[in-house]
């Protein structure tokens, strides 16, 4: 992915922060300028709110056959979680065997390298996922 | 709003085409409708072109004027239109094609898809199928679009209790079907433990989960109902059109085990069409994974929640059974030129209905109904098609 492309969402890779609707307080993250549900009544009403990291899997996968720039790390596991502030979220869930994860596994974020840019080598950094 | 039929089909084979273009694939399918509906080709007052992502895969952007100008319109100066929405590209050109006519702008309307996926590799394939879901928040962490299906099959093992055996019967259905079907990329019965034994892709889809990677071309031709008979004894009516969105990213959703861009979708379809799930006999449903054709039979109305898997294992899908699904092979075997699809769902509907299916041939078809999703189902176009009485 684009370098400038992967930099411009850092601020929300790199802190986990997302917005909260002033009018229903559901929380979305990624950051939204318009919450779905209340639509024009939530503009200028979406808070930044810091996400804890923690929550729980709602569904994963172990993938076998990845996408090129994940080969070395096959066999690896994706999941879909629900963070404590009710938002879902995707991301790896690394530091263990693929099949110690369960539906209804404790998860919190950690912060390592996903992946580095083809030819400049640049490295991007964000959010995986751990047992805990 | 006027009354639209298809008047003319076409379709290439599907498969690994590697002596065959973009282009050739697109005139190929072309032609071949044009000849059935009789048409001189001068008659055309439009060109829709549905494609996923010809830009990536053969390098060539535009593609709807070429297709235009090789099919022998260029000095007719026809508008050809491009039309994009992942994999239900085909499905939404249709839509696209079926409002023009519909609307009174065009009367004779030529619909494409087209898809060659097999110049680049397999995992460039699958690169760009990724991107049909959220590039920034799900395909960046790793997500392939297997794995996004596979987490949806995982949820829906463990709601309602599906199961390997259940995901099998679905390929196991399709390969059956398919092997009937002359223009199917896999034209041999498959056993289930092939199936449930198959090399795993994204836990917990295997091999015979997923649809393959396939190059080919649909076409239809669209003119109003009562200008049809000029053209063909047996026009295919478009009783309706129902399209709906839903969010991005899986993770945004509210359930994993349902699409509900396939339920509002199929909603409006069959209110306009005045149609109820139990007046279809067969339907052509997106099946680029297994889970996915589970899902959507539950979703479009004919089983209920969670009981997909098992009406697929009790055969309650097979030909001439309770509703015949994927009578041509789906996308598991006929194949998957992704933005082909949904226009090839149209071409074995009109050959069911006009009774040209043979071996594979439903009993008294008189409707069908046509699914097609795009990514993990952000887009959900359903048409029903219906015999003239
Ligand atoms: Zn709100």
């Amino acid at each position: 992915m684009a370098i400038a492309r992967f930099w411009r969402e850092n601020e929300s890779r790199y802190n986990m922060q997302g917005k909260k609707c002033g009018v229903c307080q559901k929380v979305y993250f990624p950051a939204r300028d318009m919450c779905p549900k209340c639509r024009r009544d939530s503009m200028g009403m979406m808070k930044k709110i810091q996400l804890t990291g923690k929550g729980e899997v709602i569904s994963y996968s172990i993938i076998h056959d990845g996408l090129p720039e994940f080969h070395m790390q096959i066999p690896y596991t994706i999941a879909i979680i629900e963070l404590e502030e009710g938002v879902r979220i995707t991301g790896q869930i690394v530091d263990c065997k693929p099949d110690c994860v369960d539906i209804g596994s404790k998860v919190e974020s950690v912060f390592r390298k996903l992946g580095e840019e083809g030819k400049s080598g640049v490295i991007h950094y964000g959010y995986k996922f751990k047992l805990i | 709003m006027r009354d639209v039929a298809i008047i003319g089909i076409g379709e290439t084979k599907f498969g690994e085409l590697w002596e065959k273009s973009l282009r050739d694939l697109g005139i190929e399918a072309g032609f071949k409708a044009m000849e059935d509906a009789g048409l001189s080709g001068k008659e055309l007052d439009a060109m829709f072109v549905g494609n996923m992502s010809a830009g990536q895969l053969i390098d060539q952007e535009h593609i709807a004027p070429l297709i235009a100008d090789y099919s022998g319109m260029a000095e007719k100066n026809l508008p050809a239109i491009r039309v994009e929405a992942a994999s239900a590209s085909g499905g939404l050109a249709l839509s696209q094609g079926y409002m023009a006519v519909a609307s009174g702008v065009h009367d004779i309307v030529v619909v494409g898809g087209a898809e060659k996926m097999t110049d680049v590799g397999d995992e460039t394939a699958g690169e760009i199928l990724a991107k049909t879901a959220d590039q920034e928040w799900e395909a960046v962490f790793g997500a392939t679009l297997g794995s996004l299906y596979a987490m949806m099959a995982r949820r829906h093992m463990k709601d309602y209790g599906t199961t390997k055996e259940q995901l099998a019967a679905v390929a196991v259905k399709n390969h059956l079907n398919g092997s009937m079907n002359p223009n199917a990329q896999f034209r041999r019965a498959i056993k289930p433990e092939m199936a449930i034994n198959s090399a795993m892709v994204a836990d917990p889809l295997g091999t015979f989960d997923c649809a393959p990677l396939s190059d080919g071309a649909a076409a239809v031709i669209l003119a109003p109902l009562d200008k049809a008979k000029k053209y063909t004894d047996t026009p295919i009516k478009i009783l309706s059109c129902g399209q709906a969105g839903d969010y991005m990213a899986l993770h945004d959703r509210e359930s994993l085990t349902r699409m509900d861009a396939t339920i509002v979708a199929a909603k409006k379809a069959f209110k306009y069409a005045g149609l109820k799930p139990k007046d279809i006999q067969l339907a052509e449903v997106h099946d680029n994974f297994t889970i996915t054709e589970i899902m959507a039979i539950e979703d479009l109305g004919f089983f209920k929640k969670g009981q997909g898997g098992k009406a697929t294992e009790d055969g309650l899908t097979a030909l001439n059974s309770k509703i015949s699904v994927n009578t041509s092979g789906g996308l598991k075997a006929k194949g998957n030129p992704v933005g082909a699809v949904g226009v090839g769902q149209a071409v074995e509907a009109v050959i069911q209905l006009r009774g040209e299916a043979g071996e594979r041939q439903v009993d008294k078809a008189e409707n069908a109904l046509l699914h097609n999703i795009g990514g993990t189902g952000s887009t959900a176009i359903v048409h029903i098609l219906g015999r003239v009485r």
